[in-house]
């Protein structure tokens, strides 16, 4: 079970790697990708939305989860793409009801398509999953300001952890550093700016800069 | 604790690296673990191998390196599997199958108290796959690592290597496209290179000439290079004819074709002596048959290349692409099985199809220097992120003790 940090105990700063799993379901058209969907392990749905944000990129995708990438690239069905694309997994409580979202959209394209897109044999969707490896680090958080000086030199497996993997794994979907954060509540302002950062749309490396500037402002640090 | 062999992976891997290792292998300290293979030299295996146990015995892992040995005809049939595996139709009599599992169990014979023992084995490929059966009174957790492109297996072989195959707690492939239907976990985990080795750290300027001026290489002039055993699946003769193709635009091109054999490959001397004909009497082109152990040969070789060439029609992974790439180097690649995985089109390379598409990228390459280089750069970057030793050492510690721990999803770690 995840520790919930709601301050003002120090907020442990840990970093994180994912383990990928095959599930050994692979699916070649999209009906086999729905029934898949259907009931593949929960942890399958997670990585590939979130998984790619810790694989190496260079440049920005196309597409930000794995399932738009193969109607796109896989069954060359750019409608699909488009609306698996904007499927934002933080604006989802649960990885059930992401699920529900990404069924329903598949859904919908099977029901207004005559024929049934496939892929090639060897572009089949492989379904993975991940375990989560879970590192401590030296870096303890005691006070709000001290956010300003740490955030910079965290790696992007912290960046991950502490502020995506958290949505997923805690009540109400805060990142650590809010529900950290809310114990404090001359920061109330400060949260406010942090719920307001999309961590979807950009790459991990991307939001430690995004985020170091919003506690380096907040706190009046150059 | 920090010792000098970590800390010098620390200084090319980073801090963070070495610290999660340590991390990793607190809780399996004292463990024993085997790793089990058929051959100790040549091919990719036997690389890995000689590193990974090593620093795992670094990390206070009691781990060791076991080698099968067989017949000239046991490595014929295994040679069968692996082609098997990777799609080729084969046909194996039931004296090959029988001679298979009895030269495993002769091997069981001698291995039997060290795998029984063991607390984690780990069985590479299918040459000793049969050894978990021969250990009734295993105690330990065991492993199947495939390295070869299992994709699209021929099916009479792959049922019967299932057979034993389904017995392990787990097994390991590069890619996902390579898992199977089996009943326990498949881990993901690509293969690595260890940047320490002879085969990849710096060299001196002054050696790479030497080695260019040894092989009769003119370093003035462009150089093509495959480095590869030489195996029908590497397509040797795919790249003496996308050679062909690109010479016409660019006459000073130079191919290089460098490999050597493996102990467990009886077909490389045959193949061997197809792509010295295919060649012929072209004075531009090298086919090196070097010895197993000429690594600084092959990294001078690397470094002395401009692009890099891997053409294969299968490869489980391609460890010669990730040391191309380690080198600053472009790489043009099979669109194929992990090459897949490390050529990221446009990129770190090119993805091709034809020996036409090796002879259209080497083009282009050569006419757009600053590319050439651009790609090399996100090469080297691309390997220290994804494809080092560390990296792969990290996985399989995780993996280690998620068999041996009841862990689920999550396996969190403390400060040692």
């Amino acid at each position: 079970m995840r520790a919930v940090h709601t301050g003002p105990a120090p907020l442990a700063v840990k970093d994180c790697t994912l383990i990928a799993i095959a599930t050994g379901r692979r699916a070649q058209n999209l009906r086999e990708l729905r029934d898949h969907v259907l009931d593949v392990h929960p942890g399958s749905i997670y990585y590939h939305f979130w998984g790619g944000l810790l694989r190496s990129r260079f440049d920005q995708p196309e597409y930000n989860n794995d399932f738009a990438a193969w109607a796109r690239n896989g069954l060359h069905d750019k409608r699909l793409a488009e609306r698996l694309g904007v499927i934002n997994p933080a604006a989802y409580c649960n990885l059930e009801m992401l699920r529900q979202e990404l069924i329903e959209v598949i859904e919908e394209r099977l029901d207004e398509t005559e024929f049934i897109p496939w892929s090639k044999a060897d572009q089949q969707f492989q379904f993975i999953r991940a375990q989560i490896i879970l590192f401590d680090t030296p870096w303890r958080i005691r006070a709000p300001e001290e956010l300003a000086e740490i955030t910079p030199k965290l790696s992007v497996g912290s960046i991950f952890y502490h502020f995506i993997d958290a949505r997923c794994c805690t009540p109400g979907g805060l990142d650590d550093f809010r529900a950290w954060l809310s114990g404090f509540p001359e920061c109330r302002d400060l949260c406010a700016k942090l719920a307001a950062v999309d961590p979807y749309f950009t790459t991990l490396t991307e939001l430690r800069q995004q985020l170091t500037s919003i506690f380096c402002t907040y706190f009046g640090r150059g | 604790m920090t010792t000098n062999l970590l800390a010098a992976y620390a200084e090319v891997a980073g801090e963070d690296v070495v610290n999660h290792l340590c991390q990793l292998s607190a809780p399996l300290k004292g463990m024993q673990v085997v790793h089990v293979n058929s051959t100790r030299i040549g091919g990719g295996v036997a690389e890995i191998l000689a590193k990974l146990v090593p620093l795992k015995r670094e990390l206070g892992i009691d781990a060791r390196w076991e080698v099968i040995t067989g017949e000239a005809d046991f490595y014929k049939c295994t040679k069968s599997f692996h082609n098997a595996l990777q799609g080729s139709p084969v046909n194996l009599p039931d004296a090959s199958l029988r001679l298979f599992e009895e030269t495993n169990a002769r091997n069981a014979e001698k291995l039997r108290p060290i795998l029984e023992e063991a607390d984690v084995v780990f069985i590479h490929d299918p040459q000793p796959v049969p050894l978990l059966k021969l250990c009734p009174r295993r105690k330990g957790k065991w492993v199947w690592r495939c390295h070869i492109d299992v994709s699209h297996p021929y099916r009479p072989v792959w049922k019967y290597l299932r057979g034993f195959v389904t017995a392990y707690d787990a097994s390991v492939f590069s890619l996902a496209a390579f898992s199977q239907s089996l009943p326990h976990p498949q881990y993901l985990i690509a293969p690595s290179i260890d940047p320490l080795s002879e085969k990849n750290i710096d060299l001196p300027d002054e050696e790479i000439r030497a080695v260019c001026a040894r092989f009769d290489l003119d370093p003035s002039r462009p150089m093509l290079l495959q480095v590869s055993r030489f195996d029908r699946f590497k397509d040797p003769l795919g790249v003496i004819q996308s050679y062909r193709l690109a010479k016409t635009f660019v006459p000073v091109l130079q191919l290089v074709l460098a490999g050597g054999g493996a102990t467990d490959d009886p077909e490389g001397e045959a193949v061997l002596e197809e792509v010295q004909a295919a060649a012929g009497e072209d004075p531009d082109i090298h086919i090196l048959s070097l010895p197993a152990d000429a690594h600084r040969t092959i990294n001078a070789l690397q470094r002395a290349a401009d692009i890099v060439v891997q053409k294969s029609l299968k490869e489980g992974f391609g460890l010669t692409v990730t040391e191309g790439m380690w080198k600053g180097k472009p790489v043009i690649g099979g669109d194929t099985g992990g090459i897949r995985l490390q050529v990221v089109d446009h990129h770190t390379g090119f993805l091709v199809n034809t020996p036409e598409g090796v002879a259209l990228r080497t083009r282009y390459l050569l006419h757009h220097r600053d590319k050439l280089e651009e790609m090399g750069r996100k090469a080297r970057r691309f390997v220290r992120e994804n494809f080092l030793l560390t990296r792969q050492l990290r996985d399989n510690l995780a993996l280690m003790l998620a068999l041996t721990r009841a862990h689920n999803d999550q396996i969190k770690l403390e400060l040692a």
